[in-house]
């Protein structure tokens, strides 16, 4: 059996596809530039609200609460997720998965109520 | 077998054409590649606005002329179709999407209202968007049927083929905008 040797020009016509599929790239994005005419003034480089004067800025600080309102909300959305495939699987898995899946749904519980002591869903 | 299928290309720029290789002006071949690929912006305000849907629905069907690719941004937009009734409070939003367009841009203005005012001679309405901004090709009609739009585009299309490449830097263009109070 003739042993397999993997030399470096048989990579050849990879490295030339890339080179020119990059080249291609480089080059018609310089060409566009080049060629296309340009026109800056203060209105065209404005921020595109529909057409309507752009008002102050977009990066202003805004309260956490959207944040962790949100993170825990996909927390427990994932958490019924998991429950598809065991309410699909129901049976097969039999008293086994109901006790696996009441461990997991306690600990979220446990989860939600330590939260909820918290204080991180009082809006006010 | 050999077959021999002549080729036409009914729009073809003059050039210099040979044994699988054709060549023509920097110029022409541009004008090619923008003229065929229009990205129109649509700026529906009324009925014209329906009249556009059909224009882009399967039966009229755009695409064919290379103008399926509607933009709702200015920035990747060549074509602004300004299609209905635009009011004087709209006027300068028009104002401002014109202007946030890059280079080269055209204008394609559609319908009665949006060429004159149409039959709205009211305080409200703004009596033809050439007032605010330069329009390319008018479209007549109320509302225009959707060849209409299509023959539109085409005369779009013959404006973007013949532009010469410098005309936006030139004076001349810039004195236009200027005339219009932009820039």
């Amino acid at each position: 059996m003739e042993a397999q040797q993997s030399h470096l020009w048989d990579y050849l016509p990879v490295i030339l596809m890339a080179i020119v599929a990059l080249g291609f790239v480089v080059t018609t994005l310089l060409l566009t530039h080049w060629l296309g005419p340009k026109r800056k003034t203060k209105i065209k480089n404005d921020a595109f609200e529909c057409g309507i004067e752009s008002q102050g800025n977009a990066r202003t600080p805004f309260s956490i609460k959207y944040f962790l309102v949100a993170i825990l909300f996909v927390l427990f959305d994932v958490e019924v997720i998991f429950m598809y495939p065991w309410a699909v699987n129901f049976r097969e898995l039999g008293v086994f998965g109901l006790i696996e899946m009441f461990t997991f749904m306690g600990l979220m519980i446990v989860g939600l109520v330590y939260i909820i002591r918290k204080g991180a869903l009082k809006w006010e | 077998m050999e077959r021999n299928i002549d080729i036409h290309p009914k729009h073809q720029p003059d050039g210099f054409e040979g044994q699988g290789f054709f060549a023509t002006s920097l110029d022409k071949a541009v004008g090619l590649a923008r003229a065929n690929s229009l990205w129109p912006l649509p700026f529906a305000t009324s009925c014209c606005g329906i009249e556009f849907m059909a224009t882009m629905a399967s039966h009229y069907d755009l695409a064919r002329f290379g103008s399926e690719r509607m933009s709702f941004s200015p920035r990747q937009a060549d074509l602004l179709m300004v299609m209905g009734t635009i009011s004087k409070k709209m006027a300068p939003v028009l104002r401002q999407v014109y202007e946030q367009m890059a280079e080269p841009k055209w204008v394609l203005c559609m319908g009665a209202c949006a060429s004159s005012g149409g039959i709205f001679d009211t305080y409200s309405v703004l009596q033809g968007i050439d007032r605010i901004i330069p329009v390319d090709v008018y479209i007549p009609g109320c509302p225009p049927r959707p060849e209409q739009v299509l023959d539109g585009l085409l005369k779009i299309q013959e404006l973007a083929k013949s532009e010469s490449t410098r005309r936006r830097e030139s004076p001349e263009y810039k004195e236009m905008l200027n005339s219009y109070g932009i820039e």
